[in-house]
């Protein structure tokens, strides 16, 4: 053993400096780990100026449009700005940001799902349901129309003609806000849509468009992300204006008793930031610059349902 | 094939002009990713050279686990980390998910077993007697390992190429658990699938396009030295 050893390290030494260097590699992942301590530091902890005495960080679940159309690059630098508030969008299908919600795994929500939600209002797990901004459902598709949806008087005549007609269908399958009212259209033309023809993409609005694209079929978009892939896609607009195709946006805070941290301070904030004129009125310029028309209608509480631009009693529960 | 080229040229352009947020993400990129790589050798290398040179009780199936954990499915991988980490998970009250620490959790599951398996690989590979010497001249259990990893520096540098190139280039885990929120946990591959859902395919194309450049220049970087030594 005495002998063995000193042998051994002379060999490590000599052969030292080129192990140590291969080393580096190692090392600046190590360097990288601590460059960003801090920053996971202050992103766990916070302890920046807080509004209130809270967590400052807001969860956010919402539908996907907010993310896909850009209005949300505006909206969460905006609501730091105003109120000091870290907004943390986690842009998912309606039906998923409600049940993000009802695990108390988000602070608020976001959605387009109006049956859903007043389920959810129902079940206890909301703290507050508000309208914030309105938009409104296309039916898209060929510029051909085989199946002849323009001439259709609604929208679900006209999904009753795709039906009949059997030609392809793109649907999003994900329990999101569009799929949601895409259903209640197959319901109402008393149709239970299936075969070859009708396809489930399993995507959000931008992939199941541009699926729909590629294989010449019709589908249900929100004018919005529509309006921000138009440029590229060979559909058109075929069915708009039917009061069933109005697609209504609420915020909903989450009850603090469907999970063990839910930030009701924050929550609250964001739907009083929405709700705030000076953000209703971004929220009614938004997308101007860049498509020529606004992706979305200011519709605090409603106030935008109201003008007669079909003719319908103001509902409480629109597309019920 | 249009969109190839303008999105290409689109990546020259967003990097040359210093864009904030696109080199933010990559940056981003890089420090998770080479922070997760870090783990995962440090879990890793330990596993492999254990099970490489001990002789236990079960050691059969773990290798098995450790094989079979090469190929862990990302998006499971990412369910298995929210589950922890949600709020009303075990480890909720830690405030992780949605940050980049919970990526390099998550990254760091997807590696170890890639890294753990390729340096079992790498020090079976070796020569046994070479162990046997180094024994005869008196070495510690210690230094014995160590001797071995050093001598099968080689593979093991391929351990780590194949380590960081899987979490640098996955997205089903990153988006779950990160949540790719702007400046805090988008990276690379999070942004291209925003991107394509906005249908800007090519900044889609442009981050892609990083992204390759990021993967092949570490690569190569780590292939160089790899080959250094071999000359």
């Amino acid at each position: 053993m005495a002998t063995g050893e000193p042998a051994f390290r002379v060999v490590c030494g000599r052969r030292g400096g080129q192990v140590h260097s291969w080393f580096l590699a190692a090392t600046l992942a190590v360097g990288a780990l601590l460059a960003m301590a801090p920053g996971l530091a202050r992103s766990a902890v916070g302890q920046e100026a807080t509004p209130g005495t809270g967590p400052r960080e807001v969860i956010l679940a919402t539908t996907t449009s907010t993310q896909d159309s850009g209005l949300l690059d505006v909206l969460v630098p905006l609501f730091h700005e105003r109120t000091g508030y870290d907004l943390k969008p986690i842009a998912v299908g309606s039906g998923a940001a409600l049940e993000l919600g009802e695990r108390g795994e988000a602070d608020v929500v976001l959605a387009h799902s109006p049956a859903a939600e007043e389920a959810f209002v129902a079940a206890g797990f909301a703290g507050e349901r508000r309208t914030v901004m309105a938009n409104d459902f296309v039916l898209v598709g060929p510029k051909a129309d085989p199946a002849g949806t323009s001439g259709a008087a609604s929208a679900a005549e006209a999904m009753a003609a795709i039906a009949g007609a059997e030609v392809p269908f793109v649907s999003r399958g994900d329990e999101s806000g569009t799929h949601a009212l895409e259903l209640r259209l197959w319901e109402e033309s008393g149709i239970a849509p299936g075969g070859s023809w009708y396809t489930e993409s399993g995507t959000g609005m931008g992939d199941t468009l541009n699926i729909a694209d590629d294989r010449d079929a019709y589908t249900l978009a929100d004018r919005g992300t529509f309006l921000s892939l138009r440029d590229r896609l060979d559909l058109e607009i075929l069915v708009e204006g039917d009061r069933a195709l109005l697609n209504l946006y609420h915020v909903l805070t989450v009850n603090p008793a469907n999970g063990p941290a839910v930030n009701v301070e924050g929550g609250r904030a964001f739907l009083g930031f929405l709700l705030d004129p000076a953000t209703q009125e971004i929220i009614g310029g938004f997308g101007l610059d860049r498509f020529g028309e606004a992706l979305f209608t200011p519709c605090a509480d409603d106030a935008c349902v109201v003008p007669a631009v079909t003719p319908a009693p103001p509902p409480a529960t629109p597309a019920a | 094939m249009d969109e190839l080229w303008r999105g290409l040229g689109e990546a020259g352009r967003l990097l040359a002009s210093g864009d904030g947020e696109v080199w933010g993400i990559v940056v981003r990129s890089l420090l998770i990713s080479l922070a997760a790589t870090a783990v995962s050798l440090g879990l890793g290398v330990p596993v492999g050279a254990g099970l490489a040179l001990a002789r236990f009780r079960g050691r059969a199936p773990m290798v098995g686990l450790v094989h079979a954990g090469m190929g862990l499915p990302p998006v499971g991988v990412g369910l298995l980390v929210s589950l922890l980490l949600w709020r009303s998970g075990p480890l909720g009250g830690l405030g992780l998910l949605y940050t980049p620490a919970a990526m390099v959790l998550a990254q760091a599951i997807i590696a170890t077993p890639i890294v753990a398996g390729l340096t079992l690989a790498a020090v079976q590979g070796l020569d046994p007697r070479l162990r046997l010497q180094l024994q005869a001249l008196g070495a510690s259990r210690a230094q014995t390992v160590g001797w071995l990893l050093r001598e099968a520096r080689l593979p093991l540098l391929a351990a780590v190429i194949a380590g960081f190139g899987a979490v640098i280039s996955e997205v089903g885990a990153a988006i779950m658990v990160g949540g790719n929120i702007r400046g805090e946990t988008r990276v690379l591959t999070t942004a291209t699938v925003l991107e394509v859902g906005r249908g800007n395919f090519e900044v889609a194309i442009a981050l892609t396009a990083v992204l390759l450049a990021l993967t092949f220049g570490v690569t190569l970087a780590l292939t160089l030295l790899q080959q250094q030594r071999r000359s």
